[in-house]
């Protein structure tokens, strides 16, 4: 069981930021997100793209502004529970809450702050009609034990770099690599595009372009799909797996199930007050949250952190008088030993 | 006035003759999300950088509109339920040469 004072759902901007607002406070923070890496959408979505709304930064890549975070709340030494999605929470009778992650991960915290955003991100479904029957029985979204292709046929569906990197390094692995795309033309990073036109050239690979699959074949297990092209029969292709990479797709999921007020797929906070829910001891900080005049922005999210983490002071140590401090006064202790504090001034007689 | 009118069917197929503002700087992703034909959520969900498809549309009527980008069409190209008449409404400002538009909503995905 992981044990901590804030447990933030979400590891994007907001929950990131959290975690040096409690850290002034003395307050340990761990946080679960859905994706491999921390940084939400900047990192997962938008790395590279420009953002201007972020004060005292004219200009600063998402990719970078996660960077950033990280390297500011380092001395606060956050815990990750990465890859794993939070999926059900149990509250204890000592107004404490247990949460549990898809894989079983339990972690146990008097405070809870959701800064999900759009939701966790799950594997965008091609619209084919039986694929659901296949999920996991030749049918795989996310490849997760790369071992699994080893000498079996292989189908990948795709045109970004996900698509483009799993066919280059399962050319090693599967006896057969298929890569079909809609386009003629790929979007992935350029050196992608040319490992991929090498394969292909050697005929370490099969590209079929444009195309796409329209059917799998498959009585249990997949034994095939079918392959349209534009303007001719479509055509049964003999496969042992088939792999659509499509991206990925924020949904709020189990969340919305925590008995916690929704409002256009939002959760419902006070913000007059400390952005809580309707669930004492349950926040939501960031764009996961609505309020009357509410705005999806980093920098609100910062905001809705910063007050967030002051009533959970207040909620963990209900008897405590807190004075806010400026760090600038008060300095950066952290978790690790460090200390940041402004220099004094030095006083020199002139004689 | 500066408004044009835009006819739009929504993922349910109830249509909506609506005024659209010719002077926000307003995007089609964005009418439909400031007029709530859509659940917030299931549109403009990469916030309009052409990176999701969560607006995608079918365009019904003739007009001439804005070349794609290079970010659009291989976002569309990676879409589903796309026809030769897809467009991403994010990707499309709101423009007097507009007026009379007709769209439909592709299928949330």
């Amino acid at each position: 069981m992981i044990k901590t004072d804030i447990l933030i759902i979400g590891a994007g901007p907001t929950g990131l930021f959290a975690v040096f607002e409690a850290g002034l406070l003395k307050l340990k923070c761990h946080l679960i997100d859905a994706l491999p890496q921390a940084g939400g959408q900047c990192s997962e979505i938008y790395p590279k793209k420009p953002i201007y709304d972020i004060p005292a930064f004219p200009e600063i890549l998402a990719g970078d502004l996660i960077d950033k975070l990280m390297e500011q709340i380092k001395p606060f030494e956050p815990g990750f529970t990465l890859g794993e999605r939070a999926e059900t929470i149990e509250k204890l009778e000592d107004e404490t809450f247990i949460v549990t992650t898809n894989k079983g991960t339990k972690h146990h915290a008097p405070v809870v702050a959701i800064a999900g955003g759009l939701g966790s991100f799950e594997p965008r479904k091609p619209p084919i009609p039986n694929i659901s029957d296949f999920e996991d029985k030749g049918v795989e979204y996310i490849i997760r034990n790369p071992e699994i292709y080893r000498n079996k046929k292989v189908v990948i569906a795709g045109g970004g770099d996900s698509a483009l990197d799993w066919c280059v390094f399962l050319s090693n692995v599967a006896s057969e690599v298929t890569l079909v795309h809609r386009r003629n033309e790929f979007r992935g990073a350029l050196d992608s595009v040319d490992k991929v036109q090498e394969l292909k050239n050697s005929g370490k690979i099969n590209l079929i372009t444009p195309a796409e699959i329209t059917g799998i074949i498959g009585d249990v297990q997949v034994t095939g799909v079918t392959i349209a092209k534009k303007d001719e029969e479509p055509y049964a292709l003999m496969t042992d797996h088939f792999i659509p990479l499509f991206g990925l797709s924020p949904k709020l999921g189990r969340i919305a199930d925590w008995g916690l007020e929704i409002e256009k797929n939002a959760i419902k906070v006070n913000n007059a007050l400390d952005y809580q829910t309707n669930i004492p001891g349950i926040y939501a900080i960031g764009d996961v949250n609505t309020y009357p005049g509410k705005l999806k922005l980093i920098l609100c999210g910062f905001h809705e952190a910063t007050l967030m983490c002051q009533s959970a002071y207040q909620r963990i140590f209900p008897d405590k008088k807190y004075v806010m401090k400026y760090t600038t006064v008060g300095g950066v202790q952290g978790f690790d030993g460090s200390k940041k504090e402004a220099s004094k001034s030095v006083i020199k007689t002139i004689n | 006035m500066s408004d044009i009118n835009i006819k739009i069917t929504d993922r349910e197929g109830a249509t909506h003759r609506i005024q659209a503002p010719t002077d926000m700087a307003m995007n089609l992703m964005e009418l439909v999300r400031s007029y709530e034909l859509a659940a917030e959520g299931t549109i403009g969900v990469c916030g309009g950088m052409a990176m999701c498809a969560s607006c995608q549309y079918y365009i019904l009527s003739d007009h001439e509109l804005p070349d794609m980008s290079a970010d659009e069409d291989m976002m569309l190209a990676e879409a589903f339920y796309v026809e030769d008449n897809s467009r991403l409404g994010c990707q499309i400002p709101i423009t007097p040469e507009l007026e009379g538009l007709e769209i439909q909503m592709a299928p949330e995905s």
